[in-house]
């Protein structure tokens, strides 16, 4: 009978811990404040009122600032890609995104834009320090709180990029996409060309 | 204290030669042979140590998968964590409203493909059936897309006409950006939609594991929602860089948001899935071992009954004989 006694205890221990929900899970994942969608939880209590409903992402996200009187003098800026958030709530100058209609600034206080980006370099202005990355393609959007959200499929620090094999890619693309025959090659060597001369400018501008 | 255990014990396997339970009954029947009135040593023991060894291989098996789910679950668990940032952006844009009433429903239920995880996909079947429930109404048209084995298997039960797709051996090579992207296309591509609900387990810890539902709206819902205010009504506000229309740019965003949230649940629900086969396995190993040390007992127990039967025959039939 004492031998059940510890099991017992780690098993309430552990039942105590997946219940609350506060400090132990991951720093990346705080349910600060549990804003549900109250008219979904009603709703959902007539169709299944033994089951509990299932929680939404926005109980899951840090509420975000209203949108300031005065225009803020540091852009927060959030860089997301599928494998990593390259950077998060960092202030900043100045960000410049290479949006499909060519390079836009973002300053704080900039209008609110939903912007899609094109391959280009992406630079990240803080003070003196400038950050550049090369990315493939993605969506920028501009809050009007002066948050700037860029997510990316792919992108790539500029000092990580091998001169060498750049050219080789374009060249390999260009011979393709003058060799293309059906409308499906000849968008795929499209797109290896385009990345690949941005990456060319990248290295050299 | 634990001689009154064991005395218990004894006591509950005599009281109850009728149970449900297959190993009561086995203990049953070897006492049975226990009290045989030719007062012969039984082969019972030798049951009991067949027993014994079964479970003892199901403990080391148990025990084995719990460390590879173990050592599975931590090189995903941290991809999980980075993919979080992922999803962020879009719902800080779009807002979030399940509570949609739209007339084109899809029910995108992620499960796995492997058993013996515990009860999270039960759950996720579940959470889609009343949602399913919920989201039915005159007019109104709700289809599945069944992301593993397990769920398909549980939906085609009951709603086999209602389900779209099933796409199954996602996890045969690791999961990445470029394979999900491909299955959102695939799936957005056939599958007439409004709103999208992708139904998963968020991992919250490798004990607790919260069933999760995001909602993707089309870009006409959207345009719809915005125009009527509400959740969307500051999304008017937003100017669209670029040359291609409001349509196309929110088309395109739907399409993105769908491959990047979906990447996110995938991956939540695979670190979620291994969360709960190393719980399901660590507590099988633990209740074999507990069925192993009752089964000792009960083989130690048998094994000096026979003995004492023995010597008592040699004892009687030395004194019949002197006496």
């Amino acid at each position: 009978m004492y031998r059940q006694a510890p099991r017992l205890l780690i098993r309430a221990l552990d039942g105590g811990r997946g219940g609350r929900l506060i400090g132990r899970a991951f720093s990346t994942d705080v349910p600060a404040a549990s804003v549900e969608d109250s008219a979904f939880v009603e709703a959902w209590k007539k169709v299944a009122p033994n089951l509990e409903p299932p929680k939404t992402p926005l109980s899951f996200m840090r509420p975000r600032p209203p949108t300031p009187s005065s225009i803020p003098s540091k852009l927060t800026v959030n860089f997301v890609l599928p494998y990593q958030s390259e950077i998060s709530n960092k202030e900043v100058d100045m960000v410049i995104v290479p949006a499909t209609t060519g390079q836009m600034g973002v300053l704080p206080g900039h209008v609110a834009t939903i912007a899609e980006l094109k391959p280009g370099v992406l630079s990240v202005h803080d003070g003196n320090e400038v950050t550049k990355y090369v990315v493939s393609s993605g969506f920028a959007f501009i809050h009007a709180n002066s948050i700037a959200d860029i997510v990316a499929v792919e992108a790539v620090p500029v000092d990580r990029i091998d001169p060498s094999l750049v050219q080789k890619g374009l060249a390999d693309f260009t011979q393709k996409l003058s060799s293309a025959t059906t409308d499906l090659e000849k968008a795929e060597a499209q797109i290896g060309v385009d990345v690949h001369s941005a990456l060319n400018a990248a290295l050299s501008g | 204290m634990a001689m009154a255990a064991f005395r218990r014990e004894g006591r509950r396997f005599l009281l109850s030669p009728i149970s449900h339970k297959p190993s009561t009954v086995a203990r049953s029947a070897i006492l049975s042979e226990e009290f045989h009135p030719s007062g012969t040593r039984s082969i019972s023991t030798q049951v009991v140590r067949n027993r014994m060894k079964s479970v003892r291989n199901i403990q080391k098996i148990t025990k084995a998968m719990k460390m590879v789910a173990a050592s599975k679950l931590r090189a995903v668990q941290v991809r999980t964590e980075n993919s979080r940032g992922l999803w962020q952006p879009f719902t800080a844009l779009l807002g979030d409203v399940p509570s949609v009433d739209v007339k084109k429903n899809v029910i995108v239920t992620i499960t796995s493909d492997k058993g013996l995880c515990g009860g999270i996909n039960s759950t996720s079947v579940k959470i889609s059936k009343s949602l399913y429930k919920f989201t039915s109404g005159p007019e109104k048209e709700t289809k599945y897309v069944v992301l593993g084995e397990k769920g398909k298997v549980q939906l085609v039960r009951d709603s086999k006409n209602s389900i779209e797709m099933t796409i199954t051996e996602l996890q045969k090579n690791p999961l990445n950006y470029t394979q999900v992207s491909v299955l959102a296309d695939d799936i957005l591509k056939n599958v007439e939609y409004d709103a999208l609900r992708i139904i998963f387990n968020k991992f919250h810890s490798v004990v607790s594991f919260i069933p999760t539902v995001s909602t993707i709206l089309s870009p006409e819902v959207v345009e719809r929602e915005s125009e009527s205010g509400g959740k969307l009504g500051d999304l008017d506000s937003y100017e669209i860089e670029g040359s291609e229309t409001k349509a196309e740019v929110l088309q395109n965003l739907a399409e993105f948001q769908f491959s990047c949230v979906l990447f996110n649940a995938a991956l939540e629900n695979a670190c979620s899935e291994l969360g709960a086969r190393m719980s399901a396995m660590d507590s099988s190993s633990r209740n074999a071992g507990e069925m192993l040390d009752r089964l000792t007992l009960t083989y130690n127990r048998t094994r000096q009954a026979s003995i004492t039967t023995e010597l008592i025959e040699i004892i009687s039939g030395a004194s019949a004989l002197t006496g």
